[in-house]
């Protein structure tokens, strides 16, 4: 058996009103009912506008800047989830993730 | 209305608002239910003190008010959430062990609440331009539409940003909270550059038909004496500080009786503010101290060397060269490198200036930069070389924005004849 990463794009403009968030949910639990067995794991993440950049800076520092992770020639390369007590924790914690080039994306997990 | 009420709230509006607020967001945890209780609470200090006197301390006051309505707010909303009544509870234990504080003292440790907001609207996990318009709602109690007025945009658009801003703190849980003390001299940092930005934003308006705006350095001048009583042994506080008020002191000076820009070589030195030049020069002092001097303090210094010079043409010029090398090693801004070349153009003749100032020509940031070719066009017009002068005033008339700026201008290329 092998594992695979599911990633979900979608336009958030297009889900802004309530109604339109439910039905999303509902699909998400029959999907997850459906699929049970073959689920590892999944999350809904706060909205993009709540993301932060964490860039090394090349002399042992850090950069931090709002917003998403704009690649130019960077690919996406793999994930952790990390349980902090808030963003100052989590960024320290990712400042520690090795990135010789690139960086890393702090994004809020939805709460259930 | 009662004129001295009204004026009491007033003033404890100007005074006491960055306090009230973050007292009252220690308590409730969420910015925006505490911007709308202390809100509450002003309003309510406008029909409560008429009949019952203005309080003898009316921070604390107000204080009490906010965090009373804050507890309400949040019992109200966890009677609809069960996840929150943890929350409210823990609120109600902080608020009553504080309103303790506060009778008892007048004023609790508010300086840590007052440094927990500031540190949390300058947090670097938000935009520059957030952090800008942040700190100006909720540290300097301007409204909405007054911090719009100031950065020239519409109000909607300024409530969209600080309603964006305000929903990633919670969001994304920035902490409200004093960084620890390996952080700290970077996040200082941030919060420092806010201040200087919204002191050089009032200082020269980029746009407008004012040239100072008044109401942005004042603000300026409010959050870095804030900082300087929170944080009394930074260096770059004291050099900040410093720099703001060398510079402020000048400010009757900037222009010339007709309302047209007058250049640091034409103002009247004895209409400086001898007070607030004294209070910068000790403030400068004290910045130097500290090995290797920081960004805020050498750009202090240099406007100090501009405060003790009697006359223009007594200006230590090798002194500012001096500054603006090391300056430029810790700060490496092309700007900066821009003004080392003008002083080196009045230490070592405008030969020298124009050779140092060429070499930023192909500069990406000043590529737009009015103050170069200004600054170009001066030099060239100390040589004789009025043609290549003329072409670049008009060159920096043609990227000048601020009506002084331009009428001055103007009228130099008049000077070199069409």
């Amino acid at each position: 058996m092998a594992e695979y990463l599911v990633l979900i794009y979608q336009d958030e403009s297009a889900d802004t009103d309530d109604a339109a968030r439910e039905k999303i949910t509902a699909g998400h639990i029959r999907f997850a009912e459906k699929h049970g067995p073959s689920l590892r794991g999944g999350n809904a993440l706060q909205a993009s506008d709540t993301a932060t950049t964490v860039r090394a800076d090349g002399s042992g520092g850090f950069t931090i800047t709002d917003g998403v992770f704009a690649e130019t020639k960077e690919a996406l390369g793999g994930y952790y989830v990390v349980e902090a007590a808030d963003l100052d924790e989590a960024i320290a914690v990712a400042k520690g993730i090795p990135m010789p080039s690139g960086g890393v994306e702090v994004r809020p997990i939805r709460p259930m | 209305m009662d004129a001295t009420v009204e004026a009491a709230v007033a003033d404890a509006h100007r005074r006491e608002w960055a306090f009230v607020l973050a007292a009252t967001v220690r308590v409730t945890g969420d910015i925006d239910v505490a911007e709308e209780c202390v809100q509450d609470a002003y309003a309510r200090a406008l029909t409560t003190w008429p009949t019952q006197g203005v309080p003898d301390r009316p921070a604390a006051w107000l204080t009490t008010v906010a965090r009373r309505r804050g507890i309400d707010v949040l019992r109200r909303r966890a009677a609809h959430d069960r996840r929150l009544p943890e929350l409210a509870e823990n609120a109600a234990a902080t608020a009553d062990g504080d309103a303790e504080d506060i009778e008892a003292d007048g004023l609790p440790e508010i300086s840590d609440d007052r440094l927990r907001l500031i540190f949390t609207c300058c947090h670097p996990a938000l935009a520059p331009e957030a952090q800008v318009a942040l700190t100006l709602r909720l540290v300097c109690g301007l409204t909405t539409g007054e911090v719009a007025r100031m950065f020239l945009v519409q109000e909607s658009t300024m409530a969209a940003r600080l309603t964006r801003a305000k929903k990633k703190i919670a969001a994304a849980h920035i902490p409200y909270r004093v960084p620890g003390l390996d952080e700290l001299p970077e996040r200082v940092g941030t919060v420092l550059d806010v201040v200087h930005l919204v002191f050089t934003t009032g200082h020269t308006a980029p746009v407008g038909t004012d040239l100072v705006r008044t109401d942005l350095v004042s603000q300026a001048l409010y959050l870095a004496r804030m900082l300087r009583t929170l944080l009394p042994d930074d260096a770059d506080v004291a050099g900040l500080l410093g720099l703001i008020l060398l510079t402020h002191a000048r400010r009757t000076t900037r222009l010339a009786a007709d309302g047209s820009l007058s250049l640091l070589s034409e103002q009247d030195r004895s209409q400086w503010d001898a007070a607030e030049i004294t209070e910068g020069l000790d403030l400068v002092r004290e910045a130097l101290q500290r090995r290797p001097p920081g960004r805020f303090a050498l750009m202090a210094a240099i406007a100090a060397v501009h405060a003790e010079a009697p006359t223009w043409s007594a200006t230590d010029w090798s002194e500012l060269v001096g500054l603006y090398d090391l300056l430029v090693v810790i700060w490496p801004s092309p700007v900066v490198a821009l003004n080392r070349a003008v002083a080196l153009g009045f230490a070592e003749g405008p030969e020298v200036g124009l050779k140092a100032l060429d070499e930023l020509a192909t500069e990406p940031e000043l590529a737009s930069y009015a103050y170069l070719p200004s600054a170009r066009a001066d030099l060239l017009r100390r040589l004789g070389r009025t043609d290549e002068a003329r072409a670049a005033y008009q060159a920096a008339f043609d990227l000048t924005d601020n009506t002084v700026e331009r009428e001055f201008l103007r009228a130099r290329l008049d000077e070199l004849g069409a």
